[in-house]
């Protein structure tokens, strides 16, 4: 009896996952076939040959792109870890008068949509003259409500013992700050660090408005671009581009998906 | 560390110092609003101003430039519910809340809790339910956008095989929104697997060993114990997916553009094509307004009714 549930449970298992997969498998397949062969509607490329990659790289200055993503991707990562975790430190360490009102407004900014200040903010990122530049990119996601929340809620759980300790030992708040609370936050740092990577990697809308020629582009927009080009004839190569700017986030997921998991979690339930 | 005796430490700031300058008084307010400085920045020029801004706007015709030039009142908000294009808008954006939001949520439950069995190898799984999480909304689409390719795409040659004839799914007014919904359901799958499989695992083990010794079946323990103990987490995952259903752009931008006429015309992608393409901003920060005032009460109407029903511990 137990056999055989377990022997049911592996087939809806595999079933399942080979039904959800299979959009990026077929990307992959597809991305491997020759002109005629996507045409004839083949599920199995005749060969692994990488024409279609070469192309795809040629066809637009896609590596420039994927240099912009990653470092946009990181800046912005980088730079939203220092500033959430500076604010989520004031609410946690610093008892000021005000603080659960400015905490309130910090949060209160989760329910108001990005999409609701494109319009303003494309105006003041054009004033800045940030257009094309890695500024507009990265500088407006640097401060956010769900990153400070998430860190604050770890940041809770560090004991009140260690703060006190350290301020009879004289240490300031910036050093508290550095050499204990940033150590021993590695987790959230690291799951908000994922979480940051992959959502800016994958943004859209946003890098769409405010880059115009084409060596600002992020992978993204390549990819739109790609597809306009290419659309009619060329699955093959739209294909490549698709499997070649899924690759790193795929590969940042599956090696963090436990800590993202982990650290997600922990900031919702406590 | 060396441990002193607190009060023969002149360091320590003690409520009883007899003169304390205002300097000293309002010590931790600065260095607080030191800390918080570069949120409060930031948050004040990319949340704050665009707000109010977008609310100033919406009450002005504007230029090409995205200046205000003419005080119009509520007109472009009167213009706007008169228009049919724009109720189209709102009843394509409600009905792809209605196809996608739900389902997200069931499937997802439905994966988590097949995953959260205690099988050999049942991370590999859990990898692959999660793996959508990882593929962008520009790779997806264009992926999808083949599969749905009326000649090539594998999805036609699916179902011809079971005799259906093609269906044009983009391009037919009766699929092109259920086409888009799919594949937003498809990408909202990972996230909303990961967190309900972490609020799965939350759960007391306790309170499943005691149940089953009083003999208690597996959907028993589902309805009694899975579903109320998860409540919270699922809560969450809805409020969530329904704020992401709203401000849906990415995929209409590549599948549809906006069309077949107008079916898929969710209202962000409108606001894009007013603001970006006709730069009309007067009237596009109007149907951000609307939008937003729309999120919000559906988020409010989310709490007042659906909250009820969650157990929190």
């Amino acid at each position: 009896m137990m056999a055989i549930k377990r022997g049911s449970l592996y087939v809806v298992l595999i079933l399942i996952a080979l039904l959800l997969f299979f959009p990026i498998i077929y990307a992959f397949l597809v991305s491997f076939m020759s002109t005629k062969e996507v045409l004839m509607g083949h599920l199995i490329p005749k060969s692994f040959s990488l024409t279609n990659y070469i192309d795809a790289f040629q066809a637009l200055p896609l590596l420039h792109s994927l240099i912009n993503s990653m470092l946009v991707s990181i800046i912005t990562t980088i730079g939203q870890i220092i500033v959430c975790s500076l604010a989520a430190y004031a609410f946690v360490f610093i008892e000021f008068r005000g603080r659960q009102f400015l905490f309130f407004l910090f949060v209160s900014t989760m329910m108001i949509p990005w999409e609701a200040s494109i319009i303003p903010n494309f105006v003041t990122v054009q004033k800045l003259g940030w257009i094309n530049h890695y500024a507009a990119l990265t500088i407006p996601f640097f401060a956010t409500a769900f990153g400070t929340f998430l860190l604050r809620q770890h940041f809770k759980t560090i004991p009140k013992e260690l703060h006190e300790a350290s301020r009879m030992a004289g240490l300031g708040h910036l050093t508290f700050f550095l050499k204990v609370v940033m150590p021993v936050s590695k987790t959230s740092l690291v799951t908000l660090g994922i979480y940051c990577f992959l959502t800016t990697w994958n943004s859209y809308l946003w890098p769409l408005l405010v880059t115009t020629d084409e060596r600002s582009r992020t992978a993204q927009i390549g990819l739109r671009q790609l597809h306009a080009q290419e659309n009619v004839t060329q699955w093959g190569v739209v294909m490549a581009g698709v499997v070649i700017v899924a690759i790193p986030t795929l590969l940042v997921l599956f090696l963090g998906q436990k800590h993202l998991q982990k650290g997600l979690m922990d900031g919702a339930v406590k | 560390m060396a441990m002193e005796n607190p009060t023969s430490t002149g360091k320590v700031p003690s409520l009883n110092m007899p003169y304390r300058t205002f300097w000293e008084k309002t010590r931790p307010i600065q260095v607080a609003i030191l800390f918080l400085l570069p949120s409060l920045i930031l948050f004040s020029v990319f949340v704050f101003y665009p707000l109010f801004r977008t609310i100033y706007l919406s009450f002005f015709l504007t230029n090409q430039k995205g200046l205000p030039t003419v005080f119009v009142g509520f007109d472009n908000f009167i213009q706007l519910f008169q228009s049919a294009d724009f109720l189209q808008s709102i009843e394509a954006t409600f009905l792809f809340v209605l196809y996608t939001v739900p389902a997200s949520v069931v499937i997802s439950l439905f994966l988590a809790l097949l995953a959260n069995e205690k099988l050999k190898g049942i991370h590999f799984f859990r990898t692959i339910f999660a793996s959508s999480l990882g593929v962008s909304v520009a790779a997806a689409s264009v992926t999808w956008l083949f599969i749905f390719n009326p000649t090539m795409g594998v999805l036609n040659r699916m179902i011809s095989f079971f005799g259906i004839p093609e269906i044009n799914w983009l391009a037919d007014p009766h699929w092109a929104l259920l086409a888009v919904s799919i594949t937003t359901i498809w990408l909202n799958l990972g996230f909303s697997f990961l967190i309900i499989l972490g609020g799965l695992q939350n759960i007391d083990q306790s309170l499943y060993e005691s149940s089953s010794i009083d003999g208690a079946g597996y959907f028993y323990q589902l309805r009694r114990i899975t579903i109320p103990m998860l409540s919270p987490t699922l809560f969450f995952i809805m409020t969530v997916s329904l704020i992401n259903a709203f401000q849906t752009f990415g995929q209409i931008d590549l599948l549809t553009g906006g069309g077949p006429g107008q079916t898929t015309n969710l209202m962000v992608y409108a606001i894009y094509k007013d603001a970006f393409v006709n730069f009309n901003f007067g009237k596009a920060s109007a149907e951000v307004v609307i939008l937003f005032l729309l999120i919000l009460i559906v988020t409010l109407l989310q709490f007042k009714f659906v909250e009820k029903k969650v157990h929190y511990q």
